[in-house]
């Protein structure tokens, strides 16, 4: 047991030296770090009352003033209130969804690379069939049918962008399924529950967690999307504060606040959560080196 | 990544224009089994999901239980589900996609009517987006690490990162709306003025309403196949025939654009065809943002009102497009690399 741990501290510890030496990486997680800070101690200072509409304390769109430091929306909402508020709903949705992608990914990625014959031919049919869905139409589609709460969103964006999980997924088991220690584990009467929990798991888990980084950038992307157009039943987030400046033509009526601010939550999430997923994914596997 | 896999399965011996033949088959085989499988999920999914389509459709109308049970019989739910696949399928193969809740007209008319602007929008953005994608992503890989690279693969994972939606509002407000001293210059919507002027004017008109959204399109597009070329070119530039092409003095410039772009040309341009999937989906969003009137346009509606027929029909009509791209671009990349049929 001490030995094990003494050997994950040390590996860890190399882990943490190689990735301290991307720049971009560090300050990716530290943006992570303290979005996801904010998020949690929300409550302690703010509660859902930001977001009601006949709360707003402020002008109609006003512009940032000491009031209301980045300005208010058509119902004299604090436009920094319902983002800090919002941004609960959008990394939940984000860290959930990438989740889910991840686990039907890997179980179905590792049934596949581990099963030979008809069971790996029948999942990688599935999987390229869900690969070459346009995955936004398929989401908006599943979100529709299914009405839009926080669950079917989730649900819909999980279950469109499993597929490339899956066959880098697949291509590691095969990889590691080539290697004599298994060979061995099978001769010593390991059953296939042995070998894909305890040596293939083991060895894609890196793999699995950078993938999962990028995989919560792209799903908090969707999940804007899908609010922006509309899907989503109307629990705040920042999807659904651009959508309301679209609908009140906040474009057009110069309330750039309304658009930028929202907007620029994403990018700087999206962005963190990016640049420390390729950091991971240079540091866990050097030779990995994704082309998107 | 969707990468062509190699045909090591598909070919065994004999001539390779046989070898391709079967290929083929085998790939327009898999597009079949895969339509058919749209069908199928479509058919469930808007059937059994939950959510009764009469109740959403009558959604913030009064109807009585008599008028719920005539639309029920209208739309055949009140058959049996056995009856009802059968009916369906034998409906989506003769193209006939059923009528919708919210026009009353059939949805392949709907369709039809806008399935042009559609092409031309998503076509002209492709094009751009391929040319400066490509254009930028081989300057940047023959020489890796240097200022070029580094700046144009930093804007394009800039703009990769931003959502679709997102880069067009900013666009709608700069430069539709006008912001500060900066007056609006482009149209906000739609893909014609009210009182449009015909002949030579009136493209002028359309091509000035275009702007907005081709941009949006394809500032988010063009970054991955900046990405896709730029490694393709990285991998040749080590090859030996780049070596050679030095050593009888060709000069840097003639043997980028003679000897290594064409090489990795094929595969970018294939992945573009693969991943239209994406650029289906930012052409929704772009389409829905500037009310530009075409399928992702009419798709977007569809999900606002809800109008289930409809959303079924255009939902059928993109997935079924996109698998049948990508089929397509398996084969003519296997038809046409070499490298491929032999590996």
């Amino acid at each position: 047991m001490s030995i094990a741990w003494t050997r994950r501290r040390l590996a860890f510890g190399r882990f943490w030296a190689s990735f301290r030496t991307h720049k971009a990486g560090v300050a990716g997680l530290i943006v992570l770090v303290v979005a996801v800070l904010l998020a949690l101690v929300a409550p302690l200072f703010i509660d859902a009352g930001v977001t009601n509409v006949v709360s707003g304390t402020g002008a109609k769109l006003a512009p940032p003033s000491l009031h209301d430091p980045l300005g208010t929306d058509e119902s004299g909402r604090s436009i920094l209130l319902m983002i800090w508020w919002g941004s609960r709903t959008s990394l939940l949705i984000g860290f959930l969804a990438a989740l889910l992608s991840m686990v039907i990914g890997t179980v179905l990625g590792i049934a596949a690379g581990h099963f030979r014959g008809w069971i790996s031919a029948i999942v990688m049919r599935i999987t390229d069939w869900f690969l070459v869905l346009p995955s936004l139409v398929t989401a908006l589609v599943l979100a529709a049918i299914l009405g839009g709460s926080t669950l079917t969103i989730i649900a819909a964006i999980g279950v469109t962008s499993w597929p490339s999980t899956a066959r880098l997924i697949r291509a590691q088991t095969l990889a590691v399924e080539a290697r004599p220690y298994i060979e061995r584990s099978q001769a010593l009467g390991g059953g296939h529950w042995h070998i894909t929990t305890r040596h293939v798991l083991p060895n894609v888990a890196p793999l699995l967690l950078a993938s999962t980084t990028l995989e919560v950038a792209s799903a908090i992307v969707t999940e804007s999307t899908l609010a922006f157009l509309g899907v989503s039943a109307n629990k705040t987030s920042w999807g659904t504060m651009l959508r309301g400046s679209y609908d009140w033509g906040a474009a057009t009526s110069g309330a750039w606040w309304y658009i930028l601010v929202p907007g620029l939550c994403i990018v700087t999430v999206v962005m963190a959560f990016t640049l420390c997923g390729r950091a991971l994914e240079t540091v866990l596997n050097p030779r990995l080196r994704r082309a998107v | 990544m969707t990468v062509a896999q190699p045909a090591a399965e598909a070919i065994e011996e004999g001539p390779a224009r046989h070898g391709v033949l079967r290929y083929a088959a085998a790939k327009v085989g898999g597009a079949l089994l895969s339509i058919a499988m749209v069908i199928v999920a479509t058919f469930f999914a808007f059937r059994l999901l939950p959510g009764d389509p009469v109740r959403a459709l009558a959604q913030g109308r009064n109807m009585t239980p008599e008028q719920l049970d005539l639309e029920r019989h209208r739309l055949g739910l009140d058959k049996s589900l056995a009856e009802q696949f059968v009916h369906f399928v034998n409906q989506t193969v003769h193209f006939d996609l059923g009528v919708s809740y919210e026009y009353k007209r059939p949805v392949v008319d709907l369709i039809g009517e806008r399935i042009g602007s559609t092409l031309l929008l998503t076509g002209t953005a492709l094009v751009m987006a391929v040319s400066l994608g490509i254009w930028q992503g081989a300057r940047a890989g023959w020489r890796p690490g240097s200022r070029f690279d580094k700046i144009s693969t930093g804007i394009s994972l800039v703009l990769w990162s931003v959502p679709t939606f997102w880069l067009g509002l900013l666009l709608l407000m700069v430069f539709a709306a006008g912001i500060g001293p900066i007056p609006g210059i482009f149209p906000t919507r739609g893909i014609e003025s009210v009182d449009a002027p015909s002949g030579f004017p009136y493209l002028l008109d359309v091509a000035k309403h275009m702007v907005l959204p081709c941009l949006t399109m394809v500032a988010v597009v063009y970054a991955q196949y900046l990405l896709v070329m730029r490694s393709s070119v990285i991998d040749e530039v080590g090859q030996d025939y780049v070596t050679t092409a030095r050593a009888k003095g060709l000069r840097d410039d003639e043997i980028r654009r003679r000897h290594a772009v064409p090489n990795a040309l094929l595969p970018t341009v294939t992945l573009v065809f693969m991943r239209i999937g994406f650029v289906v989906g930012g052409a929704v969003t772009v389409e829905a943002i500037f009310s530009w009137p075409g399928l992702g346009q009419l798709f977007y509606e569809a999900i606002r009102v809800p109008d289930f027929t409809l959303m079924q029909g255009t939902f059928l009509l993109i997935t079924v497009s996109v698998i049948l791209m990508n089929t397509l671009a398996d084969v003519v990349y296997h038809l046409l690399d070499p490298r491929v049929r032999s590996a």
